[in-house]
């Protein structure tokens, strides 16, 4: 098992590398994305990312805000998941910029009427959250490790300046408290930024698709289910000790996953069913081409069969009845075909012409309603993917992130 | 007199006064001052209002409102007009605006949409060429996150290449999809031997600005910009026509100043017959249609 995570981790890692590479190297030629579908792959999956970050973060809202103590062992990871997919997310949409090198001019020269600009100061401010939450989580656990040589105990000097008296009960209220505090500003701003990208999506009015009411609590709800699953997914297969406690946290986590399946079907229904329900119109259209097109498989087989019909099942079936392997199978599962939703969610609207006829107006391969990932794009997603996981494994390795000690130590 | 006759003498009345009215306020008129009419054949009886134009080249007349509009003091509204019913499909316009701003594979601003109406084989081809609209409300402005691009107040939606961050939000935006990306290809990069080609390196003038496209790694605005329509701002600034507009074979494009009422595009956009594209979305586009 260990061997095999390693070649694959080492196989995506070339691969992620080699799209890294070609990204600097050819800029946008190789990406298979035009002007009439001008975003593709790389916006799916940085809606992908920050809905993970969202969802995991406000899993750990649910201790440090609301005080859910049962969930309390998993609550710094979840941290760390959340800081992670945020840094996919912006490396994701830093590669689908035009214009890499400016991206700094979003705080030189902010226009605020936009909700791109918006996104970006409100992650701004969320990273920097997610950094202080985490250092405040973590801190009291630091004294311990200031004697260790390596990382560990460099970092554990550093952000605790060099002190080994263990922190007194008062202070570790008093970071709680700060905890909580951070936590609490946390939720309004995590419903903001991730309610904000489906804001960006619905308020454009020319996407009759987007052009929803109903885009920013679909985000939310999104977020939640792809995140709380990928906790539990990481819980399940990857927490260290497998005793009592960790079956009954799974079942708990495998419960929320469910009902989040459920709520988001609801939304969903709402979803089609309403543009589609006189067979009528463009979003009709659209659609119907998302649900019996060329790509209908997306929709049907990544989306409903493996990430609604299958996990449902395996909950029910087994996971819920006490196989703990079938709830992480689940929630894997769910979390890894979301990236189907957000594919559905970006492209459809895109192929949908806005103007009949312009396709055949203009003969070129960059002004077709056509697009198809191309191998370049899903490279330079496995590189995002490689980079978000290894610093979370990292971040779990030399901070007392598991229980407040090193995952040696718990293992 | 019949009566299109004195309708005509009615309007010429109007608008004389109108004009005779905002000259007069600077200084008095003249004579001689007008370029003298050339005396033109008599107009059948039931012509259309604008038949004029059938006796002098649309070119001239448009040359003439456009020095207007640029020597009169306040700034100009520019619209364009496009009659369809004229309009050939011979894509001479596409293809002059390719040249004009040197226009790489994948960027387009002018295409001229066609369509097949009919039952076969009683069927026949309709023509809309779709420059930007340069929307009096551009949805594409709002969205950009650094204010790349803007509303100039003589109504063209302008786009700042080095400000522009290629994020492409306001390519979705815009509901004429009127905008493209430069995803930094050139005509000849596959051919053996070739990478940029000595036209391919010559400055553009877009904007009134001055941008050599360059290959490589890092090329620089405006290769990873969203471009688009300039209604050839650098051309009209110098007196000249937009491209499209002096090389369009049908005569069928039309582009002036909509706040001068003796222009001849004041009084196209005030026929019944002249609409705009989606006038349902409030976008409130500068692109007039006659049909
Ligand atoms: S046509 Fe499109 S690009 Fe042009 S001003 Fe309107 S919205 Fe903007
Ligand atoms: S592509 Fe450029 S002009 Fe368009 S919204 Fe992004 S930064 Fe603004």
């Amino acid at each position: 098992m260990r061997v095999w995570g390693r070649i694959l981790y080492g196989v995506l890692a070339a691969i992620g590398l080699v799209g890294f590479f070609l990204r600097f190297a050819t800029g946008h030629q190789l990406a298979g994305y035009g002007s009439y579908v001008p975003w593709g792959l790389w916006v799916a999956a940085y809606i992908y990312f920050i809905g993970l970050s969202a969802g995991a973060f406000l899993l750990s809202a649910l201790v440090y805000v609301f005080g859910v103590r049962k969930l309390e062992p998993i609550a710094p990871l979840a941290l760390v998941v959340a800081l992670a997919s945020l840094l996919m997310a912006l490396v994701t949409i830093w590669f689908d910029l035009g214009h890499m090198e400016r991206f700094y001019y979003v705080y030189l020269r902010p226009n605020f009427r936009s909700m791109m600009a918006w996104m970006v100061w409100l992650y701004t401010a969320y990273g920097l959250l997610l950094l202080a939450e985490l250092y405040y989580a973590l801190r009291r656990h630091l004294p311990r490790y200031a004697d260790r040589g390596g990382i560990t105990g460099f970092l554990a000097r550093f952000l605790v300046k060099g002190r080994k008296t263990p922190f007194t009960q008062e202070e570790i209220q008093r970071d709680e408290g700060i905890t909580r505090v951070l936590g609490t500003i946390g939720v309004p701003l995590a419903i903001a930024f991730h309610g904000g990208v489906g804001a960006l999506f619905g308020t454009v009015v020319a996407q009759d698709l987007w052009h929803s009411p109903i885009y920013p609590i679909l985000f939310l709800t999104g977020a939640l289910l792809s995140g709380g699953a990928l906790m539990t997914a990481a819980y399940v297969f990857f927490w260290p000790r497998k005793d009592g406690e960790w079956r009954e946290l799974s079942l708990l986590l495998g419960r929320i996953v469910l009902g989040l399946i459920l709520f988001d079907l609801l939304l969903e229904w709402a979803e089609y069913s309403i543009p589609m329900w006189y067979g009528v119109g463009s979003e009709f259209k659209a659609l119907w081409n998302t649900l019996f097109g060329p790509f209908w498989y997306v929709y049907w087989v990544f989306h409903i069969l493996l990430g609604v019909v299958v996990p449902i099942w395996l909950l029910l079936a087994f996971g819920l009845r006490g196989q703990i392997g079938a709830v992480g199978l689940a929630s894997f599962l769910v979390a890894f075909t979301f990236l189907a939703i957000r594919l559905n969610l970006v492209i459809p609207s895109l192929v949908h012409p806005k103007l009949e006829g312009l396709v055949n107006a203009y003969r070129d391969h960059r002004l077709v309603f056509a697009y198809l990932p191309t191998w370049f794009e899903w490279s330079v997603v496995v590189f995002s993917v490689v980079l978000g996981f290894t610093v979370t494994y990292i971040l779990v390795c030399v901070l007392p992130v598991i229980e407040g000690k090193l995952l040696k130590e718990v293992a | 007199m019949n009566e299109v006759e004195s309708r005509r003498a009615f309007l010429e009345k109007v608008a004389s006064t109108v004009f005779a009215g905002m000259v007069l306020g600077g200084q008095p008129v003249k004579a001689g001052a007008e370029p003298s009419k050339v005396e033109l054949p008599p107009r059948p009886p039931d012509g259309p209002i604008l038949l004029e134009l059938e006796y002098e080249d649309v070119l001239l007349r448009m040359q003439r409102d456009l020095e207007r509009a640029l020597n009169k003091g306040t700034t100009p509204k520019w619209v364009m007009v496009i009659d369809t019913r004229k309009c050939v499909g011979c894509h001479a316009c596409t293809i002059s605006c390719a040249v004009e701003n040197k226009l790489p594979p994948g960027v387009v601003y002018r295409p001229v949409v066609e369509e097949q109406v009919g039952v076969y084989p009683q069927v026949t081809w309709k023509f809309l060429p779709r420059p930007c609209m340069q929307c009096d409300n551009p949805p594409c402005v709002p969205v950009c996150p650094v204010g790349a691009t803007w509303k100039r107040e003589d109504g063209i939606v302008e786009i700042d290449y080095d400000a522009c961050i290629g994020c492409r939000y306001c390519l979705v935006s815009c509901p004429y999809q009127a905008r493209t990306f430069d995803f930094g290809e050139n005509w000849t990069q596959d051919t053996p031997g070739h990478g940029q080609m000595p036209y391919e390196e010559l400055p553009t003038f877009e904007w009134g600005e001055v941008h050599v496209r360059k290959e490589g790694v890092a090329p620089g605005s405006p290769v990873g910009n969203a471009r688009k329509c300039s209604f050839c701002l650098h051309r009209i600034e110098h007196g000249l026509l937009p491209q499209c507009v002096a090389t369009c074979i049908g005569r069928a494009t039309f582009f002036g100043d909509a706040s001068d009422p003796e222009s001849l595009v004041f009084q196209l956009i005030h026929q019944p017959n002249a609409m705009r594209l989606k006038e349902e979305l409030g976008t409130e586009p500068r692109v007039y249609y006659l049909v």
